[in-house]
């Protein structure tokens, strides 16, 4: 049976439906799985995307031809049928699933297994073969349970305000800036956000999700307007005049790296909290065995020690060089 | 353990002085007076003695996490230090078990006496008691080295505060080889008998390098000697026997055997700041001679015969018994010069001569000739100067020769580990040969974060082969790598060996083509080597 996906140079490509997914180079077709920049580029023809993922892209990507589609909506193009499923990334990204002839193939995007009370979750396909991203595809990665997570970043901020700081918390515009504002305990103090996430919330809320209040950080805005505050700031914008406003601060950042304590410690921030929208090691092995997938493409991150890994598990486990830096790569 | 473990996470979260010293004086505000010796000894080196082999932990951990080796050995590569890799390898701790530091130091002793199955018995069920960092912090015991960004400095600045003792006086007291076995809060911090060691040393001065002559005013105030290429040590003669310290507080007695005859000649209370060197014919030999000498426990008398060594001696700090660090360097050389002429040639002893100056113009043309005498540059010290603890500004300067640099390709990257696990920053390099490409030496450290995160982008892009953790890359960009030393080596494809290189800058500017090449290598093998 020939394949139903190949690997070019322009991206993950379907013969039989004629198509890309989230291609780097410009295409006249390309399915979204999510509106990261890394996924989501300039310059194709036609974009088809679920509706939770159109809104991000078109604020992103200006004025672009694009189709949107529902979870689980069966869709026939060419010789394929695909359909898209949730990935629990971010809100609206998706698993891709694609069948041609009864063999069915699934491409991941980036996805975790856990809830974060936002995006929907993750939902597993079964499928003969799985693409998968494997950022985090190493044991030592293993994310702190969500209540136990919540309750640090609550203490933290509570801590800071009580001593007169501002709480500084970096994390990254689309996704982990928003399922964070989620979990914090909003009587603790005012909510303040840096441009690029206040951007997206305003999107999000647009297309009907819920956010606690927060105000947008601007020229007037320091720590004696806003006493007590949590200012959530994408992680570049930390340690740069911008952050100098907010007087006395504590600064943390939000990541899957910060199981490192290596890591933790170059970023020199006050606090690491080990939080991630990829899957840990444990999500990524329970999500390969849920697809019942036997043929394995791992896209980015830990690529060559987790295709031994999956040789040693009974896989038929290969490595595709793509153009994905996974939205943590630089965090 | 909770709260050692929370004092560790204060000052492992911190990069800020005043906090991590805060959070000390805390603890030792709190501590029982055992935690507070062992806390002192562990931040400062002193660790318990090993009972369990680093490799036998390797497979207790990837056999409860349900990795094979090789897994946990790619882990291990990425954390980069093998307790905290323990920790987060293993399934989540089912109890959680709060006993003191001490409890759990002699809890190690204890397994150290059982045969082995016990002793994993014992293991495994310490890593079941103790969770995130109460369980890294217990294998950081069993596997040694507490590196965690406490310096003795801060630690004897905390110390201060709460005993009201003066930081140098401490910083002695906290001296050579001492253990929470050996000595008691009572004996080491409260007593007043700083020698009551015999072995003790005195902390060493050492220098910052050299930033301009205006601040030092009349060259006549200064005196200048070679800053010899070997390992900086501390001479102690007392009660009739002698200790050998490095720079590192390293006991290093029996690795040089033949300095033990200086107890003949020296007089008991005396202790001399110097120079370990590899010495023949009255001339130092290369550090590579002394190299061989370095890491071996005992020595071959062929060795001792083609290195033989000798303490190169600075200065003075104990005479007769008596501290002298703060007599001025002038009276300190004074005795140094009439003990050393006391000691017969034949012993290994010699005198750091003081080199003759006018003008720093003098010095630069002496500094010149630094590398042909196997010099690494020149000390500058103000004559009227005590000799003070630690890396002070001000009466002590060193003036390093500049180092020896050629410009390489990058051909292989590899993820760093540790700080730089999601970094591409150790680098291989080659020189150019005709069309050929060869490898020559590895390099780390040298370039910012910035650049540092620029490569790694770009090595993702234009990654050509992966052989395992290693990416072949284009030979596209050009780096000036900055070394102390080379030397022949059949080992290496390339014919040498460099010592201590780094990249001094990246050479954007330059393109691949105009990278030194194997023949100007070998031209500095011929000149240097």
């Amino acid at each position: 049976m020939a394949d139903v996906l190949t690997f070019t140079d322009r991206g993950i490509y379907c013969p039989a439906g004629d198509f890309y997914i989230d291609p780097w180079k410009p295409v006249d077709r390309a399915l979204i799985t999510h509106a990261h920049s890394d996924h989501a580029r300039p310059g194709m023809g036609r974009y088809l995307a679920t509706k939770g993922t159109a809104p991000v892209m078109r604020h992103r990507l200006g004025d672009i031809q694009l189709q949107t589609i529902n979870y689980g909506e069966k869709r026939k193009i060419g010789d394929a049928e695909v359909s898209f499923h949730p990935a629990g990334h971010v809100p609206g990204s998706a698993q891709i699933r694609i069948a041609v002839k009864g063999e069915i193939w699934v491409v991941s995007g980036d996805y975790k297994t856990v809830a974060d009370g936002l995006s929907e979750p993750f939902e597993p396909v079964p499928c003969h073969a799985f693409i998968t991203e494997c950022t985090f595809g190493m044991p030592i990665f293993k994310w702190t349970p969500e209540d136990v997570l919540t309750q640090q970043i609550n203490d933290w901020w509570a801590a800071n305000a009580a001593a007169g700081k501002t709480s500084i918390l970096g994390a990254y515009a689309l996704g982990k800036a928003q399922r964070l504002l989620t979990t914090v305990n909003p009587d603790t103090g005012p909510i303040l956000t840096h441009g690029a996430i206040e951007a997206t919330n305003t999107v999000l809320r647009g297309q009907g999700i819920t956010l606690p209040d927060t105000t947008l950080v601007t020229p007037d805005i320091t720590h004696k307007t806003h006493p007590g505050a949590l200012v959530l700031a994408t992680p570049s914008a930390l340690g740069t005049t911008w952050a100098r406003r907010f007087g006395p601060t504590s600064t943390a950042f939000a990541s899957g790296w910060m199981a490192l304590r290596g890591v933790r410690r170059r970023r020199a921030a006050d606090r690491g909290f080990i939080v991630s929208d990829h899957a840990d090691w444990d999500g990524l092995n329970a999500a390969i065995k849920a697809t019942g997938a036997t043929k394995i493409f791992a896209t980015h991150g830990y690529t060559s020690v987790f295709q031994r890994w999956l040789r040693d598990e009974g896989y038929d486990a290969h490595i595709v060089t793509t153009d994905y830096q996974g939205d943590e790569a630089e965090e | 353990m909770k709260d050692f473990a929370a004092l560790f996470s204060r000052i492992d979260e911190s990069t800020k002085t005043s906090v991590k010293t805060a959070a000390l004086a805390d603890y030792f505000a709190t501590a029982t007076p055992k935690d507070r010796l062992w806390t002192i000894a562990l931040f400062t080196g002193r660790r318990p003695k090993r009972t369990i082999t680093a490799t036998r932990l390797r497979i207790w951990a990837a056999e409860v996490a349900g990795l094979p080796d090789w897994l946990f050995e790619e882990s291990y590569s990425i954390v980069g230090d093998l307790a905290e890799t323990i920790a987060l390898v293993l399934p989540p701790a089912n109890l959680d078990v709060d006993q003191p530091l001490e409890y759990w130091i002699n809890y190690i002793k204890f397994l150290s006496a059982l045969d082995d199955d016990a002793r994993k018995k014992g293991i495994l069920a310490a890593w079941d008691s103790l969770p995130g960092t109460e369980r890294f912090l217990f294998t950081k015991l069993l596997t040694g080295g507490f590196r965690i960004g406490v310096s003795a400095k801060l630690i004897t600045r905390a110390l201060a505060q709460s005993t009201g003792q003066p930081e140098p006086q401490l910083t002695h007291k906290l001296m050579g080889n001492w253990t929470p076995d050996t000595a008691t809060w009572e004996t080491l911090i409260e007593a007043n008998d700083p020698t009551a060691d015999q072995s003790r040393p005195y902390p060493f001065y050492l220098a910052h390098q050299l930033d301009g002559f205006d601040a030092l005013g009349d060259p006549a105030d200064w005196s200048a000697e070679r800053k010899w290429d070997g390992i900086r040590g501390q001479l102690i003669v007392r009660g009739g026997t002698h200790h050998l310290w490095s720079r590192g507080e390293d006991l290093m007695t029996d690795r040089f055997p033949e300095l033990a005859q200086l107890t003949d000649y020296l007089p008991d209370g005396t202790v001399i700041d110097g120079e370990i060197l590899a010495f023949t014919d009255e001339t130092p030999l290369s550090f590579n001679a002394l190299q061989k000498r370095i890491g071996r426990k005992t020595v071959p008398k062929k060795l001792l015969i083609e290195a033989p060594v000798i303490v190169m001696a600075y200065d003075l700090l104990e005479h007769a018994g008596k501290d002298i660090r703060n007599a001025t360097l002038k009276d300190r050389r004074a005795i140094l010069e009439t003990l050393v002429a006391d000691v017969p040639k034949t012993a290994p002893l010699r005198l750091s001569t003081s080199l003759p100056f006018q003008t720093w113009d003098d010095l630069a043309n002496a500094r010149d000739q630094s590398r042909a005498l196997h010099a690494e540059g020149l000390m500058l010290k103000r004559r009227d100067s005590p000799y003070l603890a630690g890396r002070k500004r001000g009466d002590w300067w060193k003036w390093k020769i500049d180092p020896l640099t050629i410009d390489a390709v990058m051909i292989y990257a590899q993820a760093g580990h540790g700080r730089r696990a999601n970094l591409f920053t150790d680098y291989t390099f080659a020189v150019r040969d005709g069309n050929d490409l060869v490898p020559f030496t590895k390099a780390y450290s040298g370039l910012t974060d910035a650049e540092f995160g620029e490569i790694t982008a770009w090595v993702r892009k234009n990654t050509l082969q992966r052989f395992g953790p290693v990416r072949q890359v284009p030979a596209h960009h050009v780096f000036e790598i900055a070394f102390e030393g080379i030397q022949a080596s059949p080992r290496h494809k390339s014919g040498v060996a460099l010592r201590f290189p780094r990249m001094l800058r990246w050479r954007r500017d330059k393109p691949m083509d105009q990278a030194n090449t194997l023949d100007d290598l070998k031209e500095m093998l011929a000149t240097y080597g």
